[in-house]
């Protein structure tokens, strides 16, 4: 091996790596599942590029578009939801176009792995007239990239590049290649071009058309456009990790594999669709490609056998297509194992404090989105990052300060810079009273533990101002901030019956790093069998390394345990005993 | 060589991940194409998560499909009861026979099934280890994972010494020699 240049690689890998051979010079993110782990690779070329975290997608486009203008290849890097948030920039850089190179790449989240929605980015993508690329393994990954920004500079475009969930968490084979020094653009003055003022978008409404319509031509001969042609009776229109399905289960079938998605090739798409006697278009999600084919009067089969939720599969194509019978046998009944907070998050603490005062909570995103399944069950509301606290406050309007007196709003520390602090703002301004409980657990916790505004550390690793938290709330004017230790569960309770009470705007920050950060010696609890009276008090919080006994007593999973003691803390009797000390 | 499709199946949080890495390398370095599929993100929080891996001449798609399995790695019974149904004919069921209670079960919504090896003896040829309690007496529970990647390893196509080698490359450089130590427990089972 060492003689080749060929590595296995995550999608996302070979997508930092096609970043940086393609010479980029700027990238700015935004955590999400499943793109996070694209910056987290690009890091390691920090001497030949510049990569962070923003606080939300929106401001990474425009980072990402400040580069471009200066003339460097420049990216921008989210999940789909995120695309939402950087929705503003991204509409609008459409009509003024690049100077280096810029693509933004967002990843899409088919089958809901770690997501609230299943949106189509190319739907986006096409309301903002953005050119998209889509590859369909790790080798095309790194490829594309290089090709994204090749033509965004030949044609002065944006480049949308969308991947999925499959494909970012999948490995495959790349041959590497060194990276290519792209000298930068000069920067030369042109509001026609970059102040978007009405006069000057009418203008560049024009010309995006006319370039736009320069590249669906130019489609038609794009290498990554591709006929396998092969057995005519059936043709395959298809593109990103569907392709694959499609090579699995119908090797025979000629296929035109689309690895631009937007604007569709239609000369090459009718030659096709001539030579094969039946056209079936195989994608995932929504209809898009096949909407567009079947409006140029092509007879085409898709989304009447084939579904616009979840995953496809190579069994689905099998059936669905080949009508082949397959003996599969069906899944033994099996209790479900949903996601849950892990052993010792402080979480759990905070959310059994709020259990036991019979509070709702609307919720946000993040790991303590978990807060809203038993036995916790205190989030009511789950719905997009930020949404927590303006939701709260929205419910304060319509039925006044008393309806939200068992109400708190709860999200994490990254979300809450992401988007909540608009939300509370607004609060502040509009003579709320809610109950804001930030749980501070000093990261970006779901997506993996990603630095952010307030760990006082970058994504390159450099010591950096760490945002306080209380003092920004204060000075957006809440009187009321607490802090609290997540684990000091009397005090939590304390605290939140007292804000409660108040007719002002309250923020309780409960502070306790996640438990997957510490890499402190872990105290070690146990149960003592005969001490327990079977109260079922230390169950009360779901924490996942307690069992139940046949007998009703309870005992502590040593692998699982992470001594966080909030079991000990709930049993009046004494039978949870600390048998081993740890660092904290 | 057809290609070969390889599952690691468990609980978030049991190294899956890790697992998946050592068997990719190894794909690799025995010249083969390769694909892995992983689950990241909020599944991994001590959900039920699934890794795929297939090696051969040419790989098209990164997963496995039901009835296809030529091995399961379970690190735990019940995650070997759920996808079991993903083996081939004569696949292998590689199972930790160990218990971790899903949260239906330790509310008392659901009870954790009895009998589950027994269940998957009757349908299946089901290799059985408690490498959770094996890994302990080798001083360190985490290792478990390499002592059933161990028994894994009777059933595919890698030697010895290209399993050493991957293993050195692919885990922390101050457990190299606890998780070969642990992989030789599994291999001489």
């Amino acid at each position: 091996m060492a003689e080749t240049n060929k590595v296995i690689m995550l999608g996302n890998e070979a997508i930092a790596r096609g970043a940086y051979e393609a010479g980029v010079k700027v990238s700015a993110a935004y955590p999400g599942t499943p793109s996070t782990e694209i910056s987290e690779y690009l890091v390691q070329y920090k001497d030949s590029l510049y990569c962070e975290w923003s606080p939300n997608e929106k401001v990474a486009t425009e980072v990402a578009v400040g580069a471009s203008l200066a003339g460097t290849r420049a990216m921008a890097c989210m999940k789909h939801v995120g695309f939402n948030v950087a929705a503003d920039p991204a509409y609008s850089v459409s009509y003024m176009g690049v100077n280096g190179g810029l693509v933004i790449v967002v990843a899409d989240d088919p089958g809901l792995y770690s997501s609230q929605n299943e949106q189509d980015t190319r739907m986006v993508a096409r309301a903002a007239k953005l050119p998209v690329l889509e590859p369909s393994d790790s080798a095309e990954a790194k490829e594309y990239m290089k090709l994204a920004f090749a033509l965004s500079e030949k044609f002065d475009r944006p480049f949308v590049y969308r991947t999925t969930t499959r494909l970012a968490h999948s490995q495959g084979i790349v041959e590497l290649a060194d990276r290519q020094e792209i000298p930068d653009k000069e920067y030369i003055k042109n509001i026609q071009k970059t102040v978007m003022m009405p006069v000057n978008a009418k203008m560049r409404h024009v010309e995006i058309e006319r370039r736009n319509s320069e590249l669906a031509q130019a489609a038609d001969t794009l290498s990554i456009n591709r006929v396998e042609m092969n057995d005519t009776k059936v043709g395959v229109i298809t593109s990103g990790i569907p392709y694959q399905y499609v090579k699995e289960a119908m090797p025979e079938a000629s296929v035109l594999k689309l690895g631009m998605v937007n604007p569709l090739p239609k000369k090459l798409i009718e030659e096709f669709a001539a030579q094969v006697e039946k056209l079936y278009i195989v994608e995932e999600l929504d209809p898009v490609i096949e909407e567009q084919v079947k409006s140029w009067g092509i007879e085409a089969v898709g989304k009447e056998i084939f579904t616009v939720q979840g995953e496809y599969s190579a069994n689905m194509l099998r059936e669905a297509v080949l009508k082949e019978e397959l003996s599969i046998k069906e899944p033994a009944k099996a209790p479900g194992r949903p996601p849950i907070l892990c052993p010792g998050c402080p979480h759990r603490s905070v959310y059994h404090v709020l259990n036991k005062l019979k509070l709702h909570a609307a919720g946000d995103i993040g790991c303590y989105t978990l807060g809203a399944v038993a036995p916790l069950s205190v989030v009511d509301t789950t719905m997009c990052m930020g949404s927590s606290i303006s939701t709260l406050h929205g419910m304060e309007k319509a039925k006044g300060k008393e309806y939200i007196k068992d109400w708190v709003a709860v999200i994490g520390d990254s979300t809450f810079l992401h988007t909540g602090v608009n939300s509370l703002m607004n609060m502040t301004y509009n003579h709320a009273t809610g109950t804001v409980l930030i749980l501070d657990n000093s990261t970006t916790g779901m997506t993996g533990h990603q630095d952010h505004a307030a760990t006082g550390k970058t994504l390159q690793g450099d010591p950096t101002y760490a945002i306080d938290i209380p003092a920004l709330c204060r000075s957006l004017g809440v009187k009321n901030v607490a802090e609290v230790n997540a684990f000091d569960i009397e005090a939590l309770e304390k605290t939140v019956k007292e804000e409660l009470k108040k007719d002002e705007v309250s923020v309780i920050i409960t502070k306790s790093p996640c438990v997957l950060l510490s890499k402190a010696k872990k105290p070690l609890y146990a149960a003592h069998t005969d001490k327990c009276k079977k109260c079922g008090m230390c169950m009360k919080p779901g924490c996942p390394a307690m069992t139940k006994n046949g007998d009703g007593t309870v005992r502590i999973d040593d692998t699982m345990c992470t001594g966080c003691g909030l079991c000990e803390s709930l049993c009046k009797f004494g039978a949870i005993e600390l048998v081993k000390e740890g660092d904290r | 060589m057809a290609t070969k499709n390889i599952m690691i199946v468990g609980v978030g949080g049991q190294g899956t991940l890790l697992t998946s890495r050592v068997l990719g390398g190894l794909a690799t370095l025995g010249g083969y194409d390769v694909k892995l599929s992983e689950v990241h993100g909020m599944a991994q929080r001590g959900g039920s998560v699934v890794t795929f891996v297939r090696y051969g001449e040419k790989v098209a798609e990164p997963i496995v499909e039901e009835g296809q399995a030529d091995v399961i790695i379970a690190f735990e019974r019940l995650e070997a009861l759920r996808y079991a149904h993903f083996l081939k004919k004569d696949g292998a069921l590689i199972v930790n026979d160990w218990r971790i209670d899903p949260m239906p079960v330790v509310i008392g919504a659901a009870e954790y099934p009895e009998g589950i090896l027994k269940t998957l003896e009757k349908e299946h040829k089901v290799y059985v280890v408690n490498a959770t309690e094996e890994s302990k007496k080798l001083g360190n529970p985490r290792v478990f994972n390499l002592i059933v990647l161990g028994i894994a390893a009777q059933h595919m196509d890698f030697t010895r010494e290209q399993w050493y080698e991957v293993i050195e490359k692919t885990v922390p450089p101050k457990t190299v020699e606890i998780n070969k130590k642990a992989f030789d427990v599994g291999y001489q089972l």
